[in-house]
């Protein structure tokens, strides 16, 4: 089995759902998620806070630099993600597709790196 | 001395017969290969280690009686030599496949699975176009990557990173190994049957100055086709396909002039054309017909069949043409569907009203736009307008042959 990232992305200055819109997601995504975890692939999932509220670390010559905000200077932003596996990219698709109805936006299928052996 | 003849002799024989052998056999070796290792590109060496070693053994051992078979098994046993050289690899799932499997290639039955397996890996959808015709090329026609550089007209090292990219994302990303499910096949099938018509459109447009990857990859789409046709024969888009091109390649022959010139359906010496790829064309097309379950590839086959009806333009049934081109465009409602009908328009209902058809097709950078245009112009005797679009033509056409044609069009 193969771990995927099937990752959601907002875009900054994209019009914010009605609460009606957002309840209705929040129920597609719940039933999604159930439909995952009884199938077997789920490993984990959650959804992120907006990025103004993120804080970057960095570690220069022993000192710390602290940033305010994402590390991306870009429009689009990590949301929220899936962590599944499965046989193969076949499978995963069909899981993001219907992720992608669910949470109505794009979703970033990526491979995570074979575990090193132990 | 005599020796050393006939030596040289049959290395000579023995050198051509391992080229023909890899041109059928490699594709057929590399996807059994791949089903056997999991790996591409371990696949990829193994068999061309086997086809250096045919070399050397074949002139003095001479040709084994299946080739096929002896490049596979050879290609097998370098692989298991391998695993034991790296015995710190931790592979045991694929050499304990390689060490079970029987010595003789499998049945004829699972080895052409194995193509039109590594074929649908090859046109998975995750991967880009490019990447899909690029490996399809490499891997299962065994062209090397300079000439598949050459056919797409990227720099070399841009065309080897494309290669490895796309295999290194076939294994990471885990793109299955299977021929799609009956249920996926309509979906899966697109891509296969663009990348095989892209290869052969290639091949057709390929500058003169390549002529030899011309003829390579317009004889590989055909090919292709005709491997497809062979696994897939109750799907009537894949025999559409092959039909098509196998009318296009009919008459290549009669596509250039002695001096290289390009030489326009229209005005082509249908003795040139290649009578037994036109019989075997039509004769598909007709039971196509008799399917009655229409497509692109079987329409525009149609459309080729009817021009290889008639020894010239004058003689083409442009009303029947016309027709088709009609259902095409219900099938395929695109701007250069759209472009070839008003050309059947043109010598039906005339060039006034096919030009009012053509005008406003978002074409602007499609360079046959601007040719059509341009023709259809001269023949309503708006001459200025008409040197105009062969101008716009003109600047977007790179291949020299076409050039010439242009230019001598425009200067009239």
């Amino acid at each position: 089995m193969i771990q995927y990232l099937l990752s959601v992305h907002s875009t900054e200055g994209d019009p914010e759902p009605s609460p009606e819109q957002m309840q209705a997601m929040y129920a597609d995504v719940e039933a999604f998620n159930a439909e995952v975890q009884a199938s077997g692939a789920w490993v984990f999932a959650g959804g992120l806070h907006p990025p103004t509220s993120a804080t970057v670390v960095r570690v220069q010559d022993g000192e710390v630099l602290l940033t305010d905000g994402p590390f991306a200077e870009s429009k689009e932003q990590l949301g929220g993600f899936w962590i599944v596996k499965a046989a193969d990219l076949d499978a995963v698709l069909e899981l993001a597709r219907r992720a992608s109805i669910a949470c109505q936006g794009p979703v970033e299928v990526r491979p995570f790196q074979d575990e090193p052996a132990a | 001395m005599a020796d050393t003849t006939v030596m040289a002799g049959a290395t000579v024989m023995a050198g051509a017969t391992v080229a023909g052998v890899f041109r059928e056999e490699y594709g057929r070796a590399v996807a059994t290969l791949v089903r056997l290792l999991g790996d591409i590109t371990l696949a990829e060496e193994t068999v061309q280690d086997a086809f250096v070693l045919a070399l050397e053994r074949w002139p003095q051992a001479g040709v084994p009686a299946n080739p096929g078979g002896w490049i596979v098994t050879t290609a097998r046993r370098r692989a298991i030599d391998r695993y034991r050289r790296e015995s710190a690899r931790d592979d045991r799932h694929a050499q304990a496949a390689l060490l079970l499997a029987p010595d003789e290639p499998p049945e004829v039955g699972a080895v052409r699975d194995d193509r039109l397996r590594l074929l649908f890996t090859c046109c998975h959808p995750s991967l880009s176009i490019e990447a899909q015709v690029a490996l399809t090329l490499r891997l299962l026609g065994g062209l090397d990557t300079p000439q598949i550089a050459r056919a797409f007209l990227v720099p070399e090292p841009t065309m080897a990173q494309r290669l490895v990219r796309a295999k290194k994302k076939i294994r990471d990303a885990g793109i299955p190994y299977r021929v799609p499910t009956e249920a996926e096949l309509p979906d899966r099938l697109t891509p296969v049957l663009a990348v095989v018509y892209l290869v052969y459109t290639a091949g057709h447009s390929a500058s003169t100055g390549a002529d030899l990857v011309q003829g390579e990859l317009c004889a590989e789409a055909v090919r292709l086709a005709r491997v497809l046709a062979d696994l897939l024969p109750d799907e009537p888009e894949v025999l559409g396909l092959l039909a098509l091109l196998l009318l296009l390649e009919s008459r290549r022959p009669a596509r250039t002039g002695p001096a290289g010139e390009l030489v326009p359906l229209g005005k082509q010496d249908c003795g040139r054309w290649d009578r037994a790829l036109v019989e075997e064309g039509q004769a598909r097309v007709r039971r196509l017909l008799r399917r009655g379950a229409p497509g692109p590839y079987q329409v525009q086959a149609a459309i080729q069949a009817v021009h290889a009806d008639a020894a010239n333009a004058a003689a083409t049934d442009w009303r029947q043409v016309l027709d088709l081109y009609d259902l095409l465009l219900a099938l395929l409602p695109t701007p250069v569907v759209a472009l070839n009908r008003a050309v059947a328009l043109a010598e039906t209902a005339g060039p006034a009203q096919a030009l009012a058809a053509v005008e406003g097709l978002a074409l602007e950078n499609y360079q046959p736009f601007h040719v059509v245009r341009a023709d259809l112009l001269t023949r309503v005797g708006r001459a200025a307008e008409a040197v105009a679009a062969y101008e716009r033509a003109l600047h977007l056409t790179g291949n020299a042959v076409e050039r010439a044609f242009l230019e001598r069009r425009r200067d009239r």
